[in-house]
C-alpha cells in the first residue's frame, strides 16, 4: 500500500516520457506510436483504479511529495475521493479515444500520425497533471500544456479548424491569464500556493478585497476553459471543426478536467464558508447554468450539423453540472455536478464518437442528409440511440440519474426556476436528438420508395465501433449502477468525493 | 403495501426478463420469421405462466416481492417490484393479451406483408416489458422507469408505416406523453421531498396525509402534476394523441393503444387516488369530486367526438378514451363499488376493446376498408368477426352478454353510494352515447347493401392466425358475465377474488 503513493506521480512521469518515446519510436517506425501509446494510457488507467481503491478503502487522500520536499515549499500531489474518481473517468475515456483514434487519424491525418500521437500523449500528460496537483500554480503549468495541446491537435485539421483554434488560442490564454492573476493574488497575500496550506491561510483574509478579486478571477478564467455560456464562443467552433478523435477528448475529458479543477479551486481553496458569507456567488452561479442549459439547447436546436448540434449540447450540459455546484448547498447538488461529470463524459463521448465513426465511413456532417443510416450503420446507430435516450434523460440511463439528482436539490432550495429549466431542458433535448434518430431510421429518402432494401451495411472498422458501443452500452450499465446505490462501489466514492469537497480545505489532514 | 405479509420470490424479475429476452431474440432472428415470431409466442406463453402462478399467494393476502436494488441512491426509495392484488389485475390482463395480439400480429403483418417486421415485434416486446413493469413496480420511481421505456418503445410502432404523416402523428405522440412524463418526474420528486417516500401504500401514504393544511394547496398542485402526467389515460383536454397514434398498425393499436399504454395511465391514476393519496385524503382535499368532473366530461364530449368519425379505429379511439374516464370515474368516486367497478374494467375494457380493434384489423386485412360507411354488408362476408364485434359493442354499451355490464352495473351503485346521483346521470347518459355510435357500425355491417357486385357477398374470413385470437377475447368477454352471474367457478373468477384483495387493502 505505501507503493501506492508513488503512483500519482507515475501517472504524470510515465505519461510525459511516453510522449517523448512515441516522438522517436515514431520517427523511427511509424506503426510503433499507438501501440505505445495505448500502453501507456492502460497502465496509466491502472494506476488511476489502484489509486482510487486506495483512497476509498483508506479514506484519506494519497500526498506525495515532489523531491521530497514538504509544502507549502515544495509541489505536493495531493489525491482524494475525487481526484481520483475524475481521473479514472478522464483516463478510460482517453483510453477508448486512442483506441478509437487509429482508422479515424489514419483517414483524416495521414501525414501526421506521429505528431498526433506525442501531441495526444502530451494532452493525457496536461489533463492527469492537473487533476493529480494539490498546488494552485503547478495546476497552471499544467492547464497550459493541456491547451497547447489541444490548440495544436484541433489545429490538426488544417482548413476552418485553424481559425477555430486559433479563436481558442486567444480565450484560452485570456482564461489562463485570469487564472494566473489569481494565483499571483493569492501568493501576494498568502505567500503560499499549495491548495491546503492555502485553505488553511486564507480564513482570516476572507475580507481582504485582493482575495476576493483572486476568487472572481479564478471563477472567470476556469469558466473560459470550460465554456460555460456566456464565455462558450470558442468551443462550438472548436469542437465542430477538430478531427473526429480530439473532439471526442475534448469534449468528453477535457471539459471535465476544466471542471474539475473549477470545483477544486471553488470548495477546496476556498470554502463555503467564504462563498456563503462574502461572495455570494452560488445563485449567480446557478442562474447563469440555468440560462446556459436553455440557450445552449435552442441554439443546438437550430443546427444543422451534428458535431456542432453536439457542441452546444455541451453548452447546455455543462450547465447542468454548474447548476449542481451553484446548488452546493442542497444534500443533493453536489451529488448532481459530480455524477454528471461521469454521466456527460460517457455520453458525450459515446455521441461524438458516432459523430466521427459516420464521417469516416460517409463523409455526412449534415444531419438532413443520415436517412437510412440505421440499416447502413446500425451499431454505430444503436450506440447513438442510446446515448441520445441518455441526453433526453429516459430511464434508466445516466441522464436520468442526473436529472433526479438536480430535480430533488432545486426541489430542497425551493427553487421552482430550476425544476422548471430542467424538465424544460428534456424536451428541448428531445426536439434535436430525435430529430437524428428520425433521420436514421425511420424517415425515406425523397425518391427512393421502397427500395430500402438496397441499402448496404457499411459498419465503420471495428477499432472506431466497439469503443462507441462500449460507451453507448455504459449508458445504460452505469445508469443502473447509480440506481443500485450503495450496493454498487460508484455512489459510496461520490459520497467520499462530496464529503471531502464539503469538509475542511483538501480533505483531511 | 407494507402491510400483509411479504413473499420474497423472484418470480416477477423471471416474468419480466421474458419479454427483455424475446427482445433480444427477436433482434439476433432477425432473418428467420419463423423463428422470431415463436420467441415473442413463447415469451407471452412463459410470461404468462409465471404471472398467473403468483395469483394463489396474492389471493392468500400477500405481497409478492422483489427488489432489485433494495436502497437505490436516495434514501427509502427502492428499485423493484411488489405485485399487489391490482397489479396482477393489470399484469394478468396484459400479459394474456399479449400471447393472443402475438398470434394476430403474425397474421395480419404477413397477409399485408409490412415492412421493418423485426423492429416491429422488437419494439412490441419492450413495450410489453414497460406495461408489466408498470403493473408489477414497487413505488413511483420504479414505475416511472418502465413508464418511460413504455413510451419511448411505442414510437417506432406509432410510425411503422414511416410516412411523413406517420412520423407527424409520432411527434404528437412524443410532445404529449414526453411532456407528460415530464410533470410526472416532478409529481415523484416532490413526493419524495415531501414525504421521503414513494412506495405504494395502503390506504395512502401516512407522511403525506399527515402534512397538516399549511400543505393544502401543494397537495392540490401536485395531484394535478400528477394527473398531467398520466396524460396517457388520455383525459381529456389531453387525449387528442390517441386518436392521432391510430396510424400505427392494427395490433399495435389493440393490444397498446386500448390496453397496455392508456391501461397504465389510469393504472397510475388508481395508484395515486388509492395508495398515494388514499381515499381519506382525496376527500378532504375534494379531489375527488375534481376528478370525476373531468373523468364525466371527458365520457361525454369523446363519445360525441366518437359519433362524429367515419375512420373505425378512429372511432374505436374515443370509445376508448370515453372507456377510460369511467375507470377515472369510479377511482374518484371513492367507494368501494366505485373503486371496485374502476379496477374490474381495467380488465373487462381490455378484452372487450381488444376484441373490437382486433376486428376493425381483420376487416381491414379482408376487405382493405377503413371507413364505417364503406362496411356495408360485412357483417355477411366476416360473420364471425362481426358476431365478436357485435356482442364486445354490446358489451361496451353495457348489455348483456358482455361483461361491460358488471362494471357499470359496480359504477352505477358506486354513484348511488357517494350519493351523487349527478354522475349516474352522466354515466347513464355515456353509456346512451355508446349506443348511438356502436349501434350503426353494427346496423351498416349487417343490413346495408355493400356498393358495388354481389360478389363480395361470399364468405372470406380473415386468417385463422387473426380469427381465432378475436374469438377467444369475446367469448372470454362473456364468460366473466357468465362467471359472475352464474357462480361458475372458472379461470376468469380470479379477476373478482383479485379485485376483493385489493378493494380491502384500499378501504
Amino acid at each position: 500500500m505505501i507503493l501506492a503513493e508513488h503512483y500519482p506521480v507515475l501517472i504524470i512521469v510515465i505519461s510525459l516520457l511516453s510522449a517523448f518515446t512515441i516522438l522517436i519510436a515514431g520517427w523511427l517506425n511509424k506503426k510503433t506510436c499507438l501501440p505505445i501509446s495505448l500502453a501507456t494510457i492502460f497502465v496509466q488507467l491502472l494506476l488511476a483504479f489502484s489509486i482510487l481503491h486506495h483512497v476509498v478503502i483508506m479514506r484519506e487522500p494519497i500526498h506525495y511529495w515532489l523531491g521530497g520536499w514538504a509544502p507549502p515549499w515544495g509541489i505536493e500531489y495531493v489525491v482524494d475521493a475525487f481526484n481520483a474518481y475524475v481521473l479514472v473517468i478522464v483516463l478510460f475515456v482517453c483510453l477508448l479515444t486512442a483506441i478509437y483514434a487509429k482508422r479515424s487519424i489514419e483517414k483524416e491525418l495521414p501525414r501526421k500520425i506521429v505528431p498526433f500521437y506525442v501531441v495526444f500523449q502530451l494532452l493525457v500528460t496536461g489533463l492527469c497533471g492537473i487533476i493529480v496537483t494539490g498546488d494552485i500554480f503547478n495546476l497552471y503549468v499544467f492547464l497550459e500544456i493541456a491547451s497547447l495541446a489541444a490548440y495544436a491537435l484541433i489545429a490538426a485539421a488544417g482548413g476552418r479548424s485553424l481559425k477555430a483554434s486559433y479563436n481558442y488560442v486567444i480565450m484560452g490564454s485570456i482564461g489562463a491569464c485570469f487564472y494566473l492573476l489569481g494565483v499571483g493574488f493569492l501568493y501576494s497575500v498568502t505567500g503560499s500556493l499549495n491548495m491546503h496550506d492555502l485553505a488553511l491561510l486564507l480564513p482570516p483574509l476572507y475580507e481582504n478585497k485582493v482575495v476576493q478579486a483572486a476568487f472572481v478571477f479564478f471563477v472567470v478564467g476556469i469558466s473560459i476553459k470550460m465554456a460555460l455560456f456566456p464565455l462558450h464562443i470558442w468551443q462550438p467552433d472548436a469542437y465542430t471543426y477538430a478531427p473526429s478523435a480530439v473532439s471526442v477528448i475534448i469534449a468528453a475529458a477535457m471539459s471535465k478536467v476544466s471542471i474539475y479543477a473549477f470545483i477544486r479551486i471553488f470548495f477546496s481553496v476556498f470554502t463555503t464558508e467564504f462563498i456563503h458569507l462574502y461572495v455570494p456567488i452560488a445563485d449567480v452561479l446557478s442562474w447563469i447554468a440555468a440560462i446556459a442549459i436553455i440557450v445552449g439547447s435552442v441554439i443546438a436546436i437550430m443546427q444543422t450539423n451534428l458535431k456542432r448540434m453536439l457542441a452546444y449540447s455541451s453548452v447546455s450540459q455543462i450547465g447542468y453540472i454548474v447548476l449542481g455546484v451553484g446548488l452546493y448547498s442542497t444534500q443533493w447538488g453536489l451529488y448532481g455536478a459530480l455524477i454528471h461529470i461521469l454521466n456527460h463524459a460517457i455520453t458525450k463521448g459515446c455521441l461524438f464518437m458516432v459523430a466521427g465513426a459516420i464521417i469516416y465511413r460517409t463523409g455526412l456532417r449534415s444531419i438532413k442528409d443520415f436517412e437510412g443510416l440505421g440499416k447502413k450503420m446500425p451499431y454505430t446507430c444503436a450506440a447513438f440511440t442510446l446515448a441520445a435516450l441518455s441526453m433526453i434523460g429516459v430511464p434508466p440511463t445516466v441522464g436520468f440519474i442526473t436529472k433526479l439528482y438536480l430535480v430533488l436539490a432545486s426541489l430542497e432550495a425551493v427553487e421552482y426556476v430550476y425544476v422548471g429549466v430542467i424538465l424544460a431542458s428534456t424536451l428541448l433535448n428531445l426536439v434535436y436528438f430525435w430529430r437524428v434518430i428520425d433521420r436514421m431510421y425511420f424517415v425515406r429518402k425523397e425518391g427512393a420508395g421502397e427500395n430500402e432494401h438496397a441499402i448496404k451495411k457499411e459498419e465503420a472498422p471495428g477499432s472506431m465501433v466497439i469503443p462507441t458501443l462500449v460507451l453507448g452500452s455504459l449508458c445504460v450499465i452505469v445508469g443502473l449502477l447509480w440506481l443500485a446505490g450503495a450496493e454498487t462501489p460508484l455512489l459510496p466514492i461520490v459520497d467520499q468525493a462530496v464529503n471531502a469537497l464539503l469538509g475542511t480545505g483538501v480533505a483531511a489532514p | 403495501m407494507t402491510e400483509g405479509l411479504i413473499v420474497s420470490s423472484y418470480i416477477p424479475l423471471l416474468a419480466i426478463l421474458c419479454p427483455a429476452t424475446a427482445a433480444i431474440l427477436i433482434l439476433l432472428s432477425s432473418k428467420r420469421p419463423n423463428v422470431r415470431e415463436s420467441w415473442t409466442i413463447i415469451a407471452g406463453i412463459l410470461q404468462f405462466s409465471l404471472i398467473a402462478s403468483m395469483i394463489p399467494t396474492v389471493l392468500d393476502k400477500k405481497v409478492v416481492q422483489c427488489l432489485l436494488f433494495p436502497q437505490t441512491m436516495f434514501e427509502g426509495i427502492a428499485f423493484g417490484f411488489k405485485v399487489d392484488a391490482f397489479g396482477l389485475i393489470f399484469a394478468l390482463t396484459a400479459s394474456f393479451l399479449w400471447i393472443l395480439v402475438s398470434f394476430y400480429s403474425i397474421g395480419y403483418m404477413r397477409s399485408l406483408k409490412e415492412h421493418a417486421q423485426t423492429r416491429y415485434y422488437f419494439c412490441f416486446a419492450i413495450a410489453i416489458f414497460g406495461a408489466i413493469g408498470v403493473a408489477m413496480s414497487a413505488n413511483l420511481l420504479s414505475m416511472y422507469v418502465f413508464f418511460e421505456i413504455l413510451t419511448v418503445s411505442t414510437y417506432p410502432l406509432v410510425i411503422h408505416e414511416q410516412s411523413e404523416e406517420a412520423i407527424r402523428a409520432g411527434h404528437k405522440y412524443f410532445a404529449y406523453l414526453l411532456t407528460a412524463g415530464v410533470f410526472l418526474l416532478f409529481a415523484i420528486m416532490m413526493t419524495y421531498y415531501l414525504t421521503g417516500t414513494t412506495d405504494f401504500t395502503n390506504g395512502g401514504i401516512k407522511a403525506l396525509a399527515e402534512l397538516g393544511s399549511a400543505y393544502k394547496l401543494t397537495l392540490i398542485i401536485l395531484f394535478f402534476c400528477f394527473l398531467l402526467g398520466f396524460m396517457k389515460a388520455a383525459w381529456m383536454p389531453f387525449h387528442s394523441w390517441l386518436p392521432t397514434a391510430m396510424i400505427a398498425p392494427t395490433p399495435v393499436s389493440a393490444l397498446l393503444h386500448a390496453v397496455a399504454v392508456v391501461k397504465a395511465g389510469v393504472f397510475g391514476i388508481v395508484r395515486i387516488v388509492c395508495y398515494i393519496y388514499g381515499v381519506e385524503l382525496m376527500t378532504s382535499l375534494y379531489l375527488g369530486i375534481a376528478l370525476a368532473c373531468i373523468a364525466g366530461f371527458t365520457m361525454i364530449v369523446a363519445n360525441l367526438f366518437a359519433i362524429a368519425q367515419d375512420n373505425l379505429k378512429r372511432r374505436l379511439a374515443y370509445s376508448t378514451i370515453n372507456q377510460l374516464s369511467y375507470i377515472i370515474l369510479g377511482a374518484a368516486l371513492l367507494t368501494s363499488n366505485g373503486i371496485r367497478g374502476a379496477m374490474i374494467h381495467i380488465p373487462f375494457h381490455g378484452f372487450m376493446k381488444i376484441t373490437l380493434f382486433l376486428c376493425a384489423g381483420a376487416i381491414m386485412v379482408v376487405t382493405g376498408k377503413k371507413n364505417i360507411s364503406e362496411m356495408g354488408g360485412v357483417g355477411r362476408k366476416m360473420p364471425v368477426t362481426m358476431l365478436a364485434f357485435t356482442i364486445t359493442a354490446f358489451g361496451m354499451c353495457g348489455i348483456p352478454p358482455a361483461c361491460g355490464f358488471i362494471s357499470k352495473w359496480f359504477l352505477c351503485l358506486g354513484t348511488l353510494q357517494a350519493h351523487e346521483i349527478v354522475f349516474l346521470f352522466v354515466l347513464l347518459t355515456a353509456s346512451l352515447l355508446d349506443v348511438v355510435y356502436f349501434f350503426p357500425i353494427i346496423h351498416t355491417a349487417f343490413f346495408k347493401q355493400p356498393e358495388g357486385e354481389a360478389k363480395a357477398m361470399e364468405v372470406k374470413e380473415a386468417p385463422l392466425f387473426m380469427l381465432i385470437p378475436l374469438s377467444i377475447t369475446a367469448i372470454f368477454s362473456v364468460l366473466f358475465l357468465l362467471d359472475f352471474i352464474l357462480g361458475l367457478n372458472v379461470i376468469s373468477m380470479y379477476f373478482y377474488k383479485l379485485v376483493e384483495v385489493a378493494l380491502e387493502n384500499v378501504i
